[in-house]
């Protein structure tokens, strides 16, 4: 790995550092894998200096043809042209040689090195003897930092540096490489609103700079808020070029290819008697560690209590205390007056608990074994589907015909593997089976993680009629949108801490400090003195 | 990832164009939907969880251990057949570089390139057909023993099918009991107590030792399956040394409590006749009852994986350990009853080769039955029936093994070395996939 690196940095670099901005533009770019065509004659042309996005749904193509131009594949048919010649990339150094900059989704930083030995890693300059020079590196990261208003300290250790600022490092690797071409994939997943924000800034001011930049997300208010130019990409294909002037439900129908109403028209919640209540709840891990503190909160009938907050701030905590996977608990969590601390899961789940847990791949769904399998996986005990701890296998297939057709499960067969099924499908998959028996309390993480934008519509109806039908219900979403489109009453949890309870209709600005870890009374009094000052962030409410 | 396509979109009608009204968008060819043509896009590499990248720490789903086995147990029924099959060519092919006379033919094959085919085809024709005619039916044999090998294979077969069942129903579960010899050992020594120790009406004893059988082979898996629950210790360390545990502990029990006081050696005295597994077929062959028990058990095994909620569990467990705790299975529990019944499966197959054909405990009665398991359970890809018919292949190997090495001369070790190849072209689906251009399949749903 390391010999072409050096390469590029030593000879093909020099030319390149005074172009000032590069155009790249790619024809006909075919590739598939096996009988699937994941990317079918795809044309796209990206102007120097500008923000292009790519904008689809999950599995439409985006990250396989940003591999393709980063060449971690090569493209069964087409051609990749930087400033008008034709390149041919055998791998990532030769991308980055041209040029080309990638930010992956999920970072390829080593923890334990500092933000200096992360950048030089794959391009380490050496002094006699093959002692590591850093000194350098950490001037070009000083330079970089202070010219974009990174913020970043070279000497900090990666493991300890926020998400943020981790992808902050992503992106100086790749422009410490003179990178005029920075590829960004769905850089704002992890982001909280004000991260989001920031990141914003950052690739105005890149653009300014004169880095052009590919942004691939599926969240169409980013898109719209930072692009110049927006192509969407559906099955392959591109279907259509739009201004970041195209309304919201335009761009929505051309990623999935068919009119999508966002917008859920649900009613004002009816609350009825708060059933469900937590108390003083005190989640800790093996060692001890707080990674829930001291939480109260409850939940009436008929309500939606969404659960906000960047990932990783006690939510999966919070929701695995209640099936009762947490082996250190304090506090109660009461349902019916029941009290579900210290059951086993079996017991909170025959109490009437409907659970979807964060990771279906990993907490939902048995891979292995078949759809109609899947279906009855917290069931299998009850009747009909077992009897004297024999399995009903008629009444199991039963079952699965009339779920996968109320659910609109798009499968083969029902006899199918759960792991052939797209994401939604399995999603579907899981709330079909939570939801399909008379429930007292139905909690739902990330119900739309990774699920296209046609089927999230499909879910959130679902969870509003089982709210409708009088079901106390919690959801925990890391999407504001997911949360603002849902919630009757929003709980924001910061560090394991509740930050507070605002109704369902507050403002992204609001809940966006709160999830920073300003508590409620604070966050409001930050936000009336902002607007006082006429200081409100542009593109920040709702 | 999958790589079917997730939502196919209802047919757009005319009226809806890919972009109503934008100006700067001129909709490529393709926009307005032609799910017909592009039904099979979408991309397997894309990432289904966008939001992963914020747990960095998380741990991995499994060690890459059992997700080796994993991949071993998801390959198809084709790929045992071939394994067998391309091991049986390369023994083939030693058989005949090690025989004299294809080596002899060899020197003058410029001369006559037909004596060496000739000479080969000869070497490898005999070798099997002395292989085969050992394992089935021999009309030349001199004696009515001799001529049905048939038999033979069967009683070689039925510890395997035992064992091999514990292992594969422990694979099931995700573990990888390497520990059917130490299991074997722990059930026929149990077995053996009651068996010549004991005296009891007929019937009633036989019964009693193979009680005592499966709870000496449950005891010894249970140990590993407790472990793992508890302390998470990897079962394949735990029943590893179970196995020398075992070994020096009935060898010990042989040369104090348990041995012969009429034999010098560290033997048991022989069991009673009313423990011993009835002659199936008379005193001619030693095909005994054992075979209709290791019958049983597959009918058992195959319902209880298939048909049972229990079995149930045990596929969600061994398939996917978090979503099963997740649906209110108790896991550490599936580990522990899981091992208590594989280790019992185990210890019948020492039962078996105690009462049935050895009659008499020393410490070698496992023999190499412990390791032939998990081949076996490998070549019947886990599943019990696939296991049975791997048996009875291994029970041929060792029948006709030795009318091979009598009959052509040919060392029994190619038969030794034909088993290693068999596990080492399971252990490798690529290589038997690239051999045969085989497609990779997604693993089917486990029904069978």
């Amino acid at each position: 790995m390391a010999a072409p690196n050096v390469r590029c940095t030593s000879r093909d670099q020099y030319p390149r550092r005074w172009a000032k901005t590069l155009k790249l533009e790619l024809r006909g770019i075919t590739k598939s894998f096996g009988t699937l065509v994941a990317n079918d004659h795809i044309d796209l042309v990206v102007e120097s200096g500008q923000i292009h996005s790519l904008l689809g749904e999950n599995g439409a193509g985006k990250s396989t043809l940003m591999n393709v131009l980063y060449g971690l594949y090569s493209p069964s048919s087409g051609q990749i042209l930087v400033d008008d010649v034709p390149v041919n990339f055998s791998g990532p150094a030769d991308a980055m040689a041209a040029g080309i900059g990638m930010v992956h989704q999920h970072f390829m930083l080593v923890p334990v090195f500092t933000v200096a030995e992360n950048v030089a890693l794959g391009a380490e300059s050496t002094s006699f003897g093959g002692v590591l020079n850093l000194a350098e590196t950490r001037r070009k990261i000083r330079e970089i930092s202070t010219q974009f208003g990174f913020d970043v300290d070279p000497d900090a250790l990666v493991e300890d540096l926020p998400v943020g600022i981790q992808q902050r490092v992503e992106i100086i690797k790749a422009l410490v490489r003179n990178s005029k071409i920075l590829i960004l994939d769905e850089p704002t997943a992890v982001l909280t609103p004000q991260e989001t924000d920031e990141l914003m800034d950052i690739m105005g001011q890149l653009k300014a700079g004169g880095t052009s930049i590919v942004f691939i997300s599926h969240k169409l208010r980013e898109v719209k808020a930072i692009s110049d130019t927006i192509t969407v990409i559906r099955r392959g294909k591109v279907v259509g070029s739009a201004s970041p002037d195209a309304s919201t439900t335009e761009l929505a129908e051309l990623m999935v290819g068919r009119a999508v109403n966002l917008t859920l028209n649900k009613a004002d919640a009816t609350p009825g008697a708060e059933t469900f209540k937590i108390n003083n709840l005190t989640v800790m891990n093996d060692a001890g560690q707080r990674l829930l503190d001291d939480v109260t909160l409850s939940v009436s009938q008929g309500e939606i209590l969404a659960i906000a907050g960047v990932q990783g701030n006690g939510q999966t905590e919070l929701t695995e205390a209640v099936l009762g996977l947490h082996k250190h608990v304090l506090g109660s969590i009461t349902l019916d007056g029941k009290e579900l601390v210290g059951k086993s899961v079996r017991q909170v789940l025959d109490s009437g608990v409907g659970f979807v847990p964060e990771d279906r791949q990993d907490d939902g769904l048995v891979g292995e074994l078949s759809i109609a399998e899947n279906l009855i996986l917290d069931l299998y005990k009850s009747a009909p589907y077992s009897r004297a701890g024999t399995l009903n296998r008629a009444a199991i297939a039963k079952n699965a015909i009339s779920k996968v057709a109320e659910f609109d499960v798009r499968a083969q067969s029902s006899q199918d593997a759960a792991d052939t099924l797209s994401g939604g499908n399995q999603q579907k998959v899981v709330l079909a089976r939570e939801l399909s028996r008379p429930l007292k309390l139905f909690i739902a993480s990330q119900p739309t993680r990774g699920v296209d934008v046609g089927s999230i519509e499909f879910l959130h109806k679902r969870i509003v009629a089982e709210r409708d039908a009088g079901t106390p219900v919690v959801i925990v979403s890391t999407e504001l949108d997911e949360v603002l489109e849902l919630a009757d009453r929003i709980a924001v949890l910061f560090a394991g801490r509740l930050m507070g309870i605002v109704p369902g209709k507050s403002s992204r600005a609001l809940l966006g400090l709160m999830m920073a870890g300003l508590p409620v009374a604070e966050a409001q009094e930050q936000m009336k003195s902002q607007s006082e000052s006429g200081t409100t962030e542009e593109g920040a409410q709702p | 990832m999958s790589g079917t396509d997730k939502n196919v979109p209802a047919e757009q009608t005319p009226g809806t164009p890919g972009a109503p009204g934008n100006p700067g968008a001129p909709s490529i060819p393709g926009a307005t939907g032609t799910p017909g043509a592009t039904g099979a896009v979408g991309t397997p590499t894309a990432p289904s969880a966008p939001g992963n990248a914020g747990k960095p720490g998380k741990p991995e789903k499994e060690s890459s251990a059992s997700q080796v086995v994993r991949e071993i147990m998801s390959g198809s029924a084709m790929i045992s057949v071939l394994a067998v099959v391309v091991a049986l060519v390369i023994g083939g092919i030693l058989i005949a570089i090690t025989d004299t006379r294809v080596t002899t033919a060899f020197g003058y094959f410029f001369g006559d390139p037909m004596a060496t085919l000739k000479a080969i085809w000869a070497s490898i024709s005999e070798a099997y057909g002395a292989l085969w005619r050992g394992a089935t039916y021999d009309p030349g044999a001199r004696t009515w023993q001799g001529r049905l090998g048939i038999f033979e294979t069967l009683t070689f077969a039925t510890p395997l099918i035992l064992s091999g069942l514990s292992v594969t129903l422990a694979f099931r579960v995700g573990l990888f009991n390497i520990g059917a010899k130490g299991q074997i050992i722990l059930g026929a020594t149990f077995a053996g107590v009651v068996g010549f120790m004991i005296e009891l009406p007929p019937g009633i004893h036989l019964l009693a030792v193979m009680v005592a059988g499966a709870i000496g082979g449950a005891l010894w898996g249970g140990i590993a399956g407790f472990l793992k629950a508890k302390t998470g210790a990897h079962e394949v360390i735990v029943t590893i040394m179970l196995n020398y545990i075992a070994v020096s502990l009935v060898l010990y029990l042989l040369k104090n409590q348990l041995r012969d006081p009429s034999s010098s050696n560290p033997i048991s005295p022989r069991m009673h006749e009313t423990a011993m597994f009835p002659l199936l077929l008379g005193p001619n062959y030693r095909l005994h009852a054992g075979l209709i028990v290791a019958i049983l058990a597959v009918i058992v095994v195959s319902w209880l994986l298939n048909r049972s909620t229990l079995g149930f569990e045990y596929r969600a467990i061994g398939a996917n350990p978090r979503a099963a705790r997740t649906a209110g299975m108790l896991v550490s529990r599936g580990y522990i009853t899981v091992m208590l019944i594989s280790g019992a499966l185990a210890g019948l197959a020492g039962v078996t080769q105690l009462a049935g054909t050895e009659k008499i405990l020393d410490a070698d009665i496992a023999g190499s039955i412990g390791f032939d398991a998990i081949t076996v359970a490998l070549l019947g890809r886990s599943k019990p029936w696939g296991t049975f018919f791997a048996a009875i292949l291994f029970g041929a190997f060792k029948a006709g093994g030795t009318s091979m090495a009598i009959n052509a001369n040919v060392s029994i070790d190619i038969v030794a070395v034909v088993q290693s190849l068999i596990v080492l072209f399971i252990a490798a689906p690529p290589l038997i996939r690239s051999i045969f251009r085989i497609k990779e399949a997604r693993s089917e749903g486990v029904s069978a």
